[in-house]
C-alpha cells in the first residue's frame, strides 16, 4: 500500500508529469482571466486560499516530508544538513504564498463592495514607533537569534572530505539557490542557461515596476485589479524559480539523471539520450539528404524559426490581438515586454519539445559554441 | 505606586552622563517618544511616527528588517571567524576543522553558514511580500530596482563564502558555478563570438584571457581563486551591498515611508 503510494510519487514527480500538472494548474490557481476565474470558483480551486485550503496544503507537505523523513532513500537526501534550508523553503514559499493570496481574497471582496483594503487606517490616526514598531522588531529579533542558535547547535554545518581537484563528486552541484539555472542547462546551453538568462532575470525584475503601469493595488494585498501581471510574475517565481529548485535539490542525482524522491540514487541508472537538432530532422530526416556543409544553410531552417518567434511573432501580435496593448504601454515597454516575456516562456517550450521530440537545438553551430 | 520614590533607573537617568547620551530621557511621554527615535542615529532610520497598518507583521512580515539584522549577525560572526582562518589551500580545510573543535563557542561557523541559508530566504520573502503589496509602483520603482541589485549581492555574497571550507562540496560547487562564465558571449573562451575576437591566427579570448580567468584567477579553481574569494566574500562584496543598503533605506524614507492604501 504505502510502496504504492511511493510509486505512485515518483512517477507523479517526473518533470515531464509534474512540471506539466502545476503549468495546467497554474492559471486556475492564480486566474488572469475571467473565463479561468469562473472555473477555479465552479470547482472550489479558489478555496486553496482560505484557511482550510492552507490547512490541507500544510498537511500534504508535512506528510510528504513525514514519509521521506522514514524512507530509507529520500531520508539520505533529507538529511543533508544544506538541504535543510530547501525544506524551510518550500513551508516558508508555501505559507507566505498562501497568506498573500488569502489577504488578497479577502481585500479583493471587500473592493467589489465598495470598501476599503483591510490594510486601510484613517490617515490621522498614526502610532509611534516607540514602542509600537521598536519592541516588534525586538521580539522578532530575539526570536530569530534563538531560532538561528538552536538550529547551530543541532546542526553542524557541512563539511566534506578536503578539496581535490581529480576527484569529481557525481552529481556535481552549484549552491542550492543557483539549481534552477543549472537545471536550465539541461535544456539550454550555458550561454543562454548561465550567462544570457541570468542576465534577463536581473534586467527583467529590475524593470517590473517601469513595465507596470497598472496603478492599481498600490499598498495592500490585492490579485483581481492587478491579476495578468500578477499570474505571469508568480508563475516565473514559482514554477520556473522556486520549483526549479525543487527539482534540481531533491530529483536529480548520479549523471544530472531524475530520480524520484523516493528512488534509490542508482549510478547506473540508464537513460536513453538520443538527441536530435532541429537541422537534423529537416535534412536528414525530412529530406532524405546528408547535412550541407555551409554552417549558415545547414542551419537555415533554425534561424527562420528563431527570427519568426523572436521578431516576426511580436509584430505580428502588435498587429492583431495585441494591438491596444501596443497602444497602451508604448512601443518601448512593448518590445522589452516582448522580448523577456518571449525568453521566459522558451523554457517551457523548449522542455517540451525536448520531451516529446529529443530536439536538442534548434539551431546548432558547435564551431562557433552558438547552440540555441 | 508613589510618585516621589525615586527608582535607580531615575537616579541614572538624571545623572550627567546618561544625559550627555540620551537626551530625551527615559521615552515615557509622547514627545520624550518621539525624541527617542528623532535623536537616535540607528532608530532615526524610522520616522517617529507610522500609520498604524505599517508596524502589522501580517502586513510586512518583518523580513525586510530580518534580512538586514542577518546581514549583521554575519558581519559579527565573519569578523570572529576571520580571527582563526587562512585561506591558503594549505590551511583553509584544517582551520576549519578547528573552528570547530579548537575555538570556545565553536558554533560561528554554523551560525554564519545557516544565518546566510536564512538570509537568502529572507531577502526572497522580502521580495515577494513587496510584489504581493504592489509596493514597487510609483514613487517606489528606483528602489525595488534597488532591491534586486541587493538580492544579487546576497546570492554573489552566499556562493564566494561557499567556497571557502575548501572542501569537495566546496570546489565543486564553484567549479560548476564559475563554468558559466566560460560561455559567456564574446567574452568566454567557449562563448559564441569569441573565435571572431582574433588577429590573424592569434585568439585574443582564450583560457588564460576570458572572464572565467579573471574570475578565478586561473584556469582552475585554485589557490588564487581561494584568496579571490575570500577578498570578494569579505571586503569587496560586502563594501557594495553596505553602499546599495543606505541608498535602500534611504530612499524608502525618502519615497514617502512604508507603502499604503491611499
Amino acid at each position: 500500500m504505502i510502496d504504492n503510494l511511493k510509486n505512485i510519487i515518483d512517477y507523479l514527480s517526473t518533470p515531464t508529469i509534474s512540471f506539466t500538472i502545476l503549468t495546467v494548474m497554474f492559471p486556475f490557481l492564480f486566474p488572469p482571466t475571467d473565463w479561468f476565474d469562473k472555473i477555479s470558483r465552479k470547482f472550489g480551486i479558489w478555496r486553496v486560499w482560505t484557511n482550510t485550503g492552507g490547512l490541507i496544503l500544510f498537511v500534504l507537505t508535512t506528510a510528504f516530508f513525514y514519509m521521506g523523513f522514514n524512507d530509507d532513500n529520500f531520508s539520505i537526501i533529507l538529511n543533508k544538513p544544506d538541504n535543510f534550508p530547501i525544506i524551510m523553503m518550500i513551508y516558508t514559499m508555501f505559507f507566505f504564498t498562501w497568506y498573500g493570496m488569502k489577504k488578497s481574497y479577502i481585500n479583493d471582496r471587500r473592493i467589489d463592495r465598495g470598501k476599503k483594503p483591510n490594510e486601510y487606517h484613517d490617515p490621522d490616526d498614526k502610532v509611534l514607533v516607540w514602542p509600537d514598531l521598536v519592541y516588534i522588531e525586538f521580539i522578532a529579533l530575539l526570536l530569530f537569534t534563538v531560532f538561528l542558535i538552536v538550529w547551530s547547535i543541532l546542526v553542524a554545518a557541512p563539511l566534506e572530505e578536503p578539496a581535490n581537484p581529480s576527484v569529481t563528486p557525481n552529481p556535481s552541484k552549484a549552491p542550492w539557490y543557483f539549481l534552477g539555472l543549472q537545471e536550465m542547462l539541461v535544456y539550454y546551453d550555458p550561454w543562454l542557461a548561465g550567462v544570457l538568462f541570468p542576465t534577463f532575470i536581473i534586467l527583467g525584475m529590475c524593470a517590473i515596476p517601469y513595465m507596470d503601469i497598472n496603478p492599481k493595488g498600490d499598498g495592500y494585498y490585492s490579485f483581481k485589479e492587478r491579476r495578468v501581471g500578477y499570474s505571469i510574475f508568480m508563475y516565473g517565481w514559482l514554477v520556473l524559480w522556486i520549483y526549479l529548485i525543487v527539482i534540481g535539490t531533491f530529483f536529480r542525482g548520479p549523471n544530472w539523471n531524475f530520480y524520484g524522491p523516493f528512488e534509490w540514487w542508482d549510478p547506473h541508472k540508464l537513460e536513453v539520450l538520443n538527441n536530435v537538432n532541429l537541422s537534423e530532422y529537416f535534412w536528414v530526416i525530412m529530406l532524405n539528404q546528408p547535412l550541407p556543409s555551409n554552417v549558415i544553410l545547414r542551419e537555415s531552417v533554425g534561424f527562420l524559426v528563431t527570427i519568426l518567434y523572436l521578431f516576426v511573432l511580436p509584430v505580428f501580435l502588435a498587429k492583431t490581438y495585441l494591438k491596444n496593448m501596443l497602444k497602451e504601454y508604448g512601443p518601448v515597454r512593448y518590445v522589452f515586454l516582448m522580448l523577456m516575456g518571449l525568453s521566459m516562456l522558451s523554457l517551457p517550450i523548449k522542455m517540451y519539445l525536448r520531451w516529446f521530440f529529443n530536439l536538442k537545438y534548434i539551431v546548432a553551430i558547435p564551431e562557433y559554441f552558438f547552440n540555441i | 505606586m508613589s510618585d516621589k520614590k525615586k527608582t535607580i533607573l531615575d537616579y541614572l537617568n538624571e545623572s550627567m552622563v546618561w544625559k550627555s547620551i540620551f537626551r530625551s530621557g527615559v521615552p515615557r511621554t509622547r514627545r520624550q517618544r518621539m525624541y527617542a527615535v528623532l535623536g537616535n542615529v540607528f532608530l532615526h532610520l524610522h520616522p517617529a511616527r507610522l500609520p498604524r497598518h505599517a508596524v502589522k507583521v501580517g502586513y510586512t512580515w518583518c523580513m525586510g528588517g530580518l534580512s538586514f539584522f542577518l546581514f549583521v549577525v554575519l558581519t559579527i560572526t565573519g569578523i570572529l571567524l576571520m580571527f582563526y582562518y587562512r585561506p591558503t589551500v594549505e590551511y583553509a580545510f584544517t582551520d576549519i576543522i578547528d573552528l570547530g573543535e579548537q575555538v570556545p563557542l565553536g558554533i560561528m561557523r554554523e551560525i554564519h553558514r545557516w544565518g546566510a541559508h536564512s538570509m537568502v530566504l529572507t531577502t526572497w520573502l522580502h521580495m515577494l511580500r513587496v510584489f504581493m503589496t504592489g509596493s514597487y509602483k510609483p514613487p517606489r520603482e528606483f528602489n525595488w530596482a534597488v532591491g534586486v541589485i541587493l538580492m544579487t549581492l546576497t546570492l554573489l555574497l552566499s556562493f564566494t563564502g561557499y567556497l571557502l571550507p575548501w572542501d569537495q562540496l566546496a570546489i565543486w560547487a564553484v567549479t560548476v558555478g564559475s563554468n558559466m562564465a566560460r560561455a559567456t558571449p564574446f567574452l568566454g573562451h567557449e562563448g559564441p563570438g569569441a573565435s571572431l575576437l582574433a588577429i590573424g591566427d592569434v585568439n585574443l579570448v582564450h583560457s588564460g584571457s576570458d572572464v572565467r580567468f579573471a574570475l578565478l584567477g586561473g584556469r582552475f579553481v585554485g589557490e588564487a581563486t581561494l584568496l579571490r574569494f575570500y577578498v570578494l566574500h569579505c571586503i569587496a562584496v560586502p563594501f557594495i551591498a553596505m553602499i546599495f543598503m543606505a541608498v535602500h533605506f534611504w530612499r524608502i524614507r525618502k519615497d514617502g515611508g512604508i507603502s499604503g492604501p491611499l
